[in-house]
């Protein structure tokens, strides 16, 4: 051990109580990945503060001293956001799990950053309400990450981001500097700096307090099935479905081979010889779900739905459900190895681009389901490869590379929910011009100017952008693999 | 409708005044010169930079130049059935998409669809280094890089001259209803919040003049199933009594005396400033026109848990020192690093918001 870590870990020790400082290795190692495993990292330490002073006193430290600092929550983030530092602290939130409010008239709540994202809903259903955004790890994840990635899920169309659900946040500068941003009066002075941490993967500030909106739980939902012959005809259909002026609560799309896969793995009762299949839910109260059910029926059949079939009751629903969440498990026992892929494209591109992944995959000799949030047009392509063949690792970053690339040509974006991170950092050099580049550093250096809050993450340096490079995931180190993923 | 693409002319009167460290006072069409501080500069009129670029109905997205009349934008969706869901208020014929965003203006269906900031999903802005940079884009999801597009709106165009945007838009409602009952401001306000906790398809709310005015917006028989629910009659002409509010040519608006906006907890008590007042976005929102000083108005709504803005001055009265809430000491200087790191000659409607930014 060098002599700077071990006169950091003094200073830490006086800061810290006994049980809120990890030093040694094997206590170190369940901190060296998030949920994206190809890339683990020991940090110095990990510090598990107890209370806002001490998460203080930590950045206080590490700012003096100039040692990186990384904020986690669970640790469920699939893009690497959460990777240690090898020479820096990383900065556990977890115990900032406490609700602390709430307000069932003003129908928000406060709470820590470390409060799990499903464990909201949970507190506030018995007032009848709950916390909309909902993604796949929501059992898990908190909402300082949430705060971090902008976290979406499955009805995000209808009822908004995380970006459009946080009413207010107390965050502190790496200087320990305690922020408010936002609040429960609408519209706060000055910039709009709540949204701007919004997705900021924890290089602006370290959030210690969030609040929330809460929704009233919708009297009914209900969900519908059509099948398709073809993917470019069910491409279209979820254009038609929107254009007609339905906002569905939740519209996700499976093709053939991720269909087939689900139901080998849950039996949902998804029809097998589809070329695609859409799974489309409305809520409201029991008139409106009706009158919505009848008029997305109406739209599908003249779209060219093969079948349709909604749902008999809540548990068909769940039913229903159920195949499209264990898609991402289903499609991994196709293949030794899969990886996945977060593009966003313009809803209007969907079969344009369907049918152009299913050249590029016939092209590159890769199997491709296509698994995704068809509504809001974030897709999730799972490219099949086997590690062990030689060759097909580099032809599986290839492939995931050319459709990275298509969802820019196509005017989308190479992240729509799981974050930039480690994982897509080269690949911002193709979305974003150097000026760009340049202008989120700079906006970066006016919150943290000696860039020690998660540094190397979401934004690449422009000599890195020079020796641009591709990586890859790889199936066997994706962690929490009892967790949904959608 | 005319179409002009005046980028290069902007870029370079942004590259000559950045050169020149001389400010620049960017103009749409000049509706919203009321709100704000008063900004010393040569002026850089956009509002010829004109032009609905990209509408496809079925994305739900509409990109246009900053300087598109809002009107022409608003006739454009309405053909297609669709809508700018923060209903923004124009203040005037004139009004541009850009100056809309700049202001972040939102009108009565606020509190239940969400601010003008909630629709941004893109822009393409020349920043104070006379860069054309674009960020976000026209997808509902996208978490590439900091949101920097969201950051343009309510940011008065002090970190950079918006060029273009991109909206996500609406589907219309089907109907629309507007019911209205007596009630009591303290009532009424606990009334609006009790409502939103429900699962109704509330679209506006507002009290005034001991009147608790409801808009219910969606599928008919929604409509006629919550309106029964709620009681109250229904109110005839309901579409100019939101527009008076909205654009506010109501009666209300043309008392002399300076128009305070605060933004309060939608469960606050009233707040019984010396004046008569309106209560909308479900108690978010509340109007009050009053002459009393502007720190008793500010510690009142403060200790209240909010914020007060001195909307429009008093009839004749020159523009106020400072119509925005103060900053604290460290989101101040946060603010003029952040100028600094889109504008670092300060040339870009220095001023406007707060003095130094």
């Amino acid at each position: 051990m060098s002599a700077a870590p071990a006169t950091l870990f003094t200073d830490l020790r006086a800061v810290l109580p006994g049980d809120a400082l990890l030093i040694r290795e094997e206590e170190l190692r369940p901190y060296e990945c998030d949920g994206l495993t190809a890339y683990r990292a020991l940090p110095l330490a990990v510090a598990l503060p107890h209370t806002v002073e001490e998460v203080v006193n930590v950045l206080r430290l590490c700012r003096a001293r100039g040692v990186p600092v990384v904020a986690r929550g669970a640790g469920t983030g699939l893009s690497g956001g959460a990777l240690p530092h090898a020479e820096g602290v990383v900065l556990s939130l977890a115990r900032f799990n406490r609700i602390l409010e709430i307000d069932p008239l003003a129908r928000s709540a406060r709470v820590e950053p470390g409060v799990r994202n499903l464990a909201i809903s949970e507190a506030a259903r018995p007032y009848g309400l709950y916390y909309a955004p909902d993604p796949s790890s929501q059992i898990a994840c908190t909402i300082g990450g949430n705060v971090a990635e902008n976290s979406g899920g499955v009805h995000c169309l209808k009822y908004g981001l995380t970006v459009h659900n946080v009413l207010a946040l107390e965050a502190l500068t790496i200087e320990g500097e305690r922020l408010t941003l936002g609040g429960r009066a609408a519209d706060a002075p000055g910039y709009d700096l709540l949204a701007l941490l919004m997705g900021s993967e924890g290089l602006l500030a370290v959030v210690v307090e969030a609040t929330v909106r809460l929704l009233p739980l919708p009297q009914c939902a209900r969900v519908l099935l059509a099948a398709f012959d073809s993917v470019v005809t069910a491409g279209n259909a979820v254009g038609a479905i929107i254009a007609a002026g339905v906002i569905p609560a939740g519209l996700e799309m499976m093709d053939r081979l991720a269909v087939e896969a689900a139901e080998d793995f849950v039996h949902a009762g998804y029809p097998r010889d589809a070329a695609a299949i859409l799974l489309c839910e409305v809520d409201g109260d029991e008139q409106e779900v009706a009158a919505a059910l009848a008029r997305v029926q109406e739209i599908l059949k003249h779209a060219g739905a093969r079948e349709l079939c909604v749902a008999r009751d809540e548990a068909e629903r769940q039913l229903f459900w159920k195949g499209r969440k264990a898609a991402f498990p289903a499609v991994g026992r196709l293949s030794p190895d899969y990886y996945c892929i977060d593009g966003t494209i313009p809803r209007s591109k969907l079969a344009e681009v369907l049918t152009r992944i299913a050249e590029l995959s016939r092209e590159h000799g890769l199997r491709v389901a296509n698994v995704f949030h068809a509504g809001d047009g974030n897709l999730h392509p799972l490219i099949l490869y086997d590690a062990n063949t030689p060759g097909e690792l580099a032809r599986a970053e290839a492939l995931g590379a050319a459709i990275m690339e298509l969802c820019i040509a196509v005017g989308g974006t190479i992240t729509g929910e799981h974050g930039v991170g480690v994982e897509k950092i080269n690949q911002m050099c193709v979305q974003f011009t150097p000026a760009e580049l340049e202008q989120f550093h700079a906006v970066k250096r006016a919150f943290d100017p000696a860039g020690l809050l998660n540094p190397g993450k979401a934004v690449p340096t422009l000599a890195r952008c020079a020796e641009y490079g591709r990586i890859h995931v790889h199936r066997g180190e994706l962690r929490f693999p009892d967790l949904e993923r959608y | 409708m005319d179409t002009a693409d005046q980028s290069a002319a902007i870029v370079a009167r942004v590259r000559e005044a950045a050169a020149a460290h001389t400010p620049l006072m960017i103009s749409g069409s000049g509706s919203k010169n009321f709100l704000g501080r008063r900004v010393t500069g040569i002026p850089l009129a956009v509002g010829g930079h004109r032009g609905i670029l990209h509408y496809v109905p079925e994305e739900l997205v509409l990109s246009a130049r900053a300087g598109t009349p809002l009107a022409d934008i608003e006739t454009a969706l309405a053909t297609r059935g669709q809508m700018l869901a923060f209903e923004p208020p124009s203040f005037g014929t004139a009004a541009t998409l850009g100056g809309t965003i700049a202001a972040n203006l939102s009108g009565p269906r606020r509190a239940y669809a969400g601010a003008a900031r909630d629709f941004v999903l893109g822009c393409r802005i020349v920043n104070g280094k006379s860069e054309i940079l674009h960020f976000g884009g026209e997808v509902m999801k996208n978490v590439a890089g900091y949101d920097l597009s969201r950051l343009m709106a309510g940011a008065f165009g002090t970190l950079g001259v918006l060029l273009e945007i991109s909206l996500k838009v609406l589907p219309r409602p089907e109907a629309e209803t507007t019911l209205v009952c007596e009630r009591d401001e303290t009532s009424a306000i606990e009334l609006m919040n009790r409502w939103a906790g429900r699962p109704l398809p509330l679209s506006a709310t507002a009290w005034s003049e001991g009147r608790l005015y409801v808009r219910l917006s969606g599928p008919a028989p929604a409509i006629a199933a919550a309106a029964a629910g709620l009681g109250g009659e229904h109110l005839p002409r309901a579409e100019e009594f939101w527009r008076d509010l909205r654009e506010h040519t109501g009666a209300f608006f043309t008392d002399p005396r300076p128009l305070w906006r605060l933004a309060l907890p939608s469960t606050a008590a009233p707040l019984a400033l010396d004046g008569p007042g309106i209560v909308t976005w479900g108690g978010m929102q509340r109007w009050v026109k009053t002459g009393v000083p502007a720190d008793q108005v500010r510690a009142r709504t403060a200790a209240a848990g909010g914020h007060a803005t001195l909307f429009r001055p008093a009839r004749d009265a020159s523009p106020a020192e400072d119509p925005f809430t103060p900053l604290t000491p460290a989101l101040q200087h946060l603010h003029q690093r952040l100028k600094a790191a889109f504008d670092p000659a300060g040339i870009l409607n220095p001023g406007r918001l707060y003095a130094g930014i």
